[in-house]
């Protein structure tokens, strides 16, 4: 039963991760180069200009369901299931939503290096 | 790609690999919670561990953002996973403890995506066409 909540809680994380990652990436494109803003106005002007942007908030809150579903589930399961499963399963699903909704240019090159990694995420917990 | 950036993408991947170490062993320590005990979740934060977990998921997130104004997320995700490298490494060196034939396979696999991302551009053009700046920006970078 447990490795069956475990699974569902890797499906939330998953999806949660996902949505967050995209969401966050998306709204510090909008926010642009922090290095730069800080040199250029100063840590304030940073804080103001990300907390100025709506989707950073959504962002957060899908990561926050993420967290709070990886501590559900690394009570279920073991670290060595829940953190690998989810992760590479979110790299996966990262590179679709990426292309999909960030339009980022996912050639051959990033596909071959998402399956990659998600392959090796999976073969360090066999 | 500067010293500044791959220091924060060094970041990413350390507060990560950290905080999800001491927030497992903490987890452990408090032990299972269930939807009838919810409550047991915010007494976990009252543990040690869990607490110094969640400061270096914090300081994970700062240097996550951060890289995420400059490169793409399909280009900062595979940092983020160098951290089973970078503990299966420390296990071996520092504990001595056998690493088995799948795991220096999978510690292959993922050298080898962050490398192949690492080795292209950090950022793809056609996510500009609404700031055309930023890439002029990267270019000089």
């Amino acid at each position: 039963m447990n490795e069956l909540y475990a699974w569902a809680a890797i499906a939330v994380i998953t999806l949660a991760a996902t949505t967050g990652d995209v969401l966050l990436a998306f709204s510090m494109r909008r926010v642009g180069d922090v290095g730069e803003l800080w040199k250029t106005r100063g840590f304030f002007s940073v804080v103001a200009r990300i907390l100025t942007t709506p989707t950073f908030f959504l962002g957060v809150l899908a990561m926050g369901v993420a967290f709070y579903s990886l501590l559900f589930g690394l009570s279920w399961g073991n670290l060595s299931l829940v953190v690998p499963a989810s992760a590479s399963l979110t790299f996966v699903a990262n590179a679709v939503a990426a292309r999909i909704f960030l339009h980022e240019r996912v050639g051959r090159r990033r596909w071959l290096a998402a399956l990659l990694v998600a392959a090796g995420v999976v073969l360090m917990a066999v | 790609m500067t010293l500044r950036k791959y220091l924060v993408l060094a970041g990413v991947t350390i507060f990560s690999t950290l905080g999800d170490s001491l927030l497992a062993r903490g987890m452990k320590e408090v032990g299972g919670i269930s939807f009838h005990n919810v409550s047991g979740l915010l007494f976990a934060i009252l543990n040690p561990w869990v607490a110094i977990g969640i400061l270096l998921l914090l300081a994970f997130f700062a240097s996550y953002m951060s890289a995420l104004s400059w490169a793409d997320l399909t280009y900062v995700l595979p940092a983020t996973s160098l951290g089973y490298v970078l503990v299966a490494l420390i296990a071996r060196l520092a504990f001595h403890e056998e690493i088995s034939p799948t795991r220096w396979l999978g510690i292959a696999c993922i050298a080898a995506g962050v490398g192949i991302v690492a080795a292209g551009p950090s950022l793809t053009p056609s996510r500009h066409h609404d700031r055309p700046e930023a890439v002029s920006q990267e270019a000089k970078s």
